[in-house]
């Protein structure tokens, strides 16, 4: 029964989180399954790395410039944080209201989206939608600020529908430039003056500077308009009210939220999921909060159904690695080679490829991604000069006097990093790349010393393992 | 015939950042360049004339060496409509040959496609730099990103022989059993086999290379390097990929863009000794180009970003010369202060395509246009 909590809660928190060392699932497993999907829906005390630490060694985050140091910023926020599904359903933003630097050539507004996304990402979704329409990064990213009275630009009209809500056949171009209409007027403080700064791309005479919204009444048009079916003399919030509404939104966002916390295909067990999901949707009032509570006490999600069924983001599997290694817990200029690292498998953080995010699950994995994923994973997971390596290799000496046979040196390490389950060939290649050095004794063992270092060797395999890649 | 055709390889050099054209083929006898340009210029005594108009930069002397024996074919005022000033927006119009919607292939990923539907050989492209250019990525396409021909592959950690093996034979074991599997692991498995093949196959290629050319030891010339290894190592590969800079020179311009040209200038003509040496000439023809260029008025120190850039093909194949119209510099001509396009990258991409790898360019960069003949051969 115990090694089934530890394995469920394990399934919960690389889903709802980056993955756990043992001492944290222990700790979670005490707690019990239901309070901690609570504590994981309230997150309260994150105990993240602090900000003014962070700067010290990125200073480009004090400046509002450079891409990487922003991207490192939030990967600190990943590995540090004692709140993770802050942090996981702000990355499930991003992902899906995807805005990128490239058209706003400062980091700074895309970390406080980031921000915004932490403070009301699981909150009510009408709520969200209302923040994300005054964002300064969103307004430049798809053109709000030249969203005007009498001269509309619909860019942002149209993707709040086809890709932030409802999704595509749900509503009319009629619908588009009504919605369009709505939003003129949401803008930058400073608007003009800003927008030639970011057309030039200028970082003279005042360098960056970061935005803020503002509303103008005097570019607004008020007039009357039709939207979905109604009429009135709507403003963006009234627009969002209708569009959170709607059935089509619903499902949209439950789908979304599935895919990226639940599997990446869709099955009908998995349809029917979606269907309560929806149910709590509307009981809610729109409760982000309540759609995913739903979901994590869903049979389907804590059935062998869901464990496996998503193939790890390079974000996910990157933090998760390091998370479990226990590396990178005070800041280093290092750690912009981390943001690196995920660009280099396909997901540079703060800059999707497109407004229309990633393309997740197996598209994910081609022949160099792979090659990066578990070049990095496995040479993280098998130093063992780092802290958590240390600590697997604390739990193994201590267990029946540091003797393991080369079946349990496999089956004690695939436990100590998930419990992560593996197919039967999987495991026999695991035992016998164990078996070529024989029993290993770790009692009286030195750091760095070979009976540790096949522990290391233990856990390069693994991390290299298929079942490793997912999640 | 066939062979023949095989056997053409195209290798793109990206400039990253925003080379200034203005300053690469320089305007030397042009008043107006002086005017906007009164700090950030290359003085007419020194530029390299190739005219009585224009001249390369002086730290292009090796392309200059090669312009004078008509290699060198220089694509003046190309670039693309509604110019974006945004580094990424631009690159990723240039990449993937769709300047209008967000594109989703990338144009040298289609090709690769193109040139091997079935995936049959996963070295058809290569990139020589770490992450994958979106030029070159396509659903179902492997392509190889190679960050040091030497090391590549898995576990580049694992120095150790013994170690190494062991690590290398369990991890083809796990990855072997695909049969019966549900169908993602079987895609990791496959997946996993392309990269190990290529791999092994890559590493071969230094052991194998002899050549009395030495290359700069910067990252453009080391890659051009590894090019050369792996081509004359006859692995099949038809698309060379690597990016160099950064050209984003907004301020220390001069400096910056000197090192940057002689870098890349030497590069080249180290490549294009090592292919003479080799008796491989007539296999390869080597594409420069930036996402854009900069603006005409000088910042003082730099130049900010602009749009219509420059772009170059070099090779034995090539036809010498100038090509496309070099943008006029009156306040009238220009586009809100930058120089103006007058032909469509796409026109250069179908060339390539068409003229060099044999592929019908359309379905390839989304739509018909009109080819430089800037060619002596084209693929027949």
């Amino acid at each position: 029964m115990y090694q089934q909590d530890m394995t469920l809660m394990a399934h919960l928190l690389r889903r709802a989180g980056f993955g756990a060392t043992r001492d944290d699932l222990e700790a979670y497993v005490a707690k019990g399954y239901e309070a901690v999907v609570e504590e994981l829906l309230h997150p309260s005390d994150p105990q993240a790395m602090p900000e003014d630490i962070i700067r010290r060694y990125h200073v480009d985050q004090s400046e509002l410039r450079q891409l990487d140091a922003a991207g490192a910023n939030w990967l600190y926020r990943m590995i540090t944080t004692k709140c993770p599904l802050e942090e996981k359903i702000a990355l499930f933003w991003h992902s899906l209201f995807a805005t990128g630097y490239a058209k706003l050539n400062q980091a700074r507004v895309l970390l406080n989206q980031i921000d915004m996304f932490r403070r009301y990402g699981l909150g009510r979704f009408d709520r969200l939608l209302v923040e994300l329409s005054k964002d300064p990064a969103m307004i430049i990213w798809l053109d709000n600020n030249n969203n005007h009275k009498g001269a509309i630009n619909e860019n942002y009209g149209r993707e709040l529908l086809e890709l932030f809500s409802m999704g595509i056949g749900n509503y009319t171009e009629q619908d588009i430039q009504e919605c369009a209409r709505a939003f003129t007027g949401w803008t930058l403080g400073n608007a003009e003056y800003m927008a030639v700064r970011a057309s030039k791309d200028s970082i003279w005479p005042y360098g960056r500077i970061a935005w803020h919204f503002e509303y103008r009444d005097g570019d607004h048009d008020d007039g009357e308009k039709t939207f979905l079916g109604e009429t009135d003399r709507f403003n963006g919030e009234e627009i969002i009210d209708i569009v959170a509404r709607q059935e089509a939104t619903a499902h949209f966002i439950s789908r979304r939220l599935f895919q990226f916390f639940a599997a990446d295909e869709i099955d009908a067990d998995g349809e029917q999921t979606i269907q309560e999901m929806k149910q709590s949707y509307f009981d809610s009032g729109y409760e982000i909060r309540a759609v995913l509570r739903t979901l994590f006490h869903s049979d389907y999600f804590t059935s062998e159904q869901a464990r496996y069924a998503r193939v790890k983001g390079p974000v996910e599997l990157v933090v998760g690695a390091i998370r479990l290694a226990g590396s990178y817990r005070t800041p280093t200029l290092g750690a912009h080679q981390l943001a690196y690292q995920t660009f280099y498998m396909g997901q540079g953080l703060l800059q999707p490829p497109s407004v229309e995010g990633w393309h997740e699950g197996l598209e994910w994995v081609d022949s160099g991604s792979l090659l990066e994923r578990i070049n990095f994973i496995a040479k993280e997971l098998s130093n063992v000069q780092n802290s958590g390596v240390r600590a697997i290799i604390a739990r193994l000496a201590a267990e029946n006097g540091g003797t393991l046979t080369p079946e349990q040196l496999v089956d004690r390490c695939l436990d100590l990093v998930g419990p992560l389950s593996v197919h039967d060939d999987t495991r026999s290649a695991l035992v016998e790349f164990a078996a070529m050095d024989g029993a290993l004794q770790l009692k009286g063992h030195q750091p760095g010393d070979p009976s540790e270092q096949r522990v290391g060797n233990m856990l390069r395999m693994i991390a290299s393992t298929r079942e490793f890649q997912l999640a | 015939m066939a062979s023949a055709i095989r056997d053409k390889a195209l290798v793109v050099i990206q400039l990253s950042g925003g080379n200034d054209c203005l300053n690469t083929v320089v305007p030397y006898t042009n008043g107006l360049y002086y005017d906007f340009r009164p700090t950030v210029n290359i003085a007419a005594e020194d530029v390299l004339p190739i005219d009585d108009a224009f001249g390369f930069n002086p730290s292009m002397g090796p392309v200059k060496r090669l312009w004078d024996e008509g290699k060198v074919a220089v694509i003046n005022g190309i670039g693309y409509p509604h110019p974006d000033r945004s580094h990424f927006r631009s690159m990723d119009i240039w990449h993937t040959a769709e300047p209008e919607k967000i594109g989703k292939e990338g144009w040298l990923g289609r090709a690769i496609r193109t040139l091997d539907p079935q995936g049959n050989n996963v070295l058809m492209g290569i990139n020589f730099g770490r992450g994958l250019p979106r030029a070159l990525g396509c659903r179902g396409v492997p392509v190889a990103s190679v960050g040091n021909l030497e090391t590549y592959g898995l576990y580049p950690d694992l120095q150790e022989e013994r170690s190494r093996q062991f690590a290398l034979q369990t991890f083809t074991k796990m990855y072997g059993g695909g049969a019966g599997r549900d169908a993602v692991m079987g895609f990791l498995g496959q997946t996993a086999s392309d990269a190990l093949k290529g791999a092994d196959i890559l590493r071969t290629a230094p052991a194998q290379y002899a050549s009395t050319v030495a290359y700069a030891n910067n990252s453009v010339a080391q890659s051009l390097k590894s090019m050369a290894q792996v081509m004359f190592a006859d692995l099949g590969t038809r698309i060379y990929y690597t990016q160099h800079g950064s050209f984003d020179t907004h301020s220390g311009e001069l400096a910056t863009h000197a090192k940057l040209w002689q870098e890349v200038a030497g590069a080249v003509e180290a490549f294009m000794d090592d292919l003479r040496e080799h008796g491989r000439e007539d296999d390869a023809l080597v594409f420069i180009f930036s996402e854009f260029g900069r603006r005409i008025r000088d910042n003082g120190s730099g130049a900010d970003h602009g749009s219509g850039g420059v772009a170059f093909v070099i090779g034995k194949a090539v036809q010498g010369g100038m090509y496309g119209e070099y943008p006029s510099l009156k306040v009238e001509a220009q586009l809100e202060g930058d120089l103006h396009f007058n032909n469509d990258f796409r026109c250069t991409y179908s060339t390539l395509l068409e003229q060099w790898l044999g592929l019908e360019p359309a379905p390839i960069v989304n739509g018909q246009f009109e080819q430089f003949a800037c060619l002596k051969t084209s693929a027949s």
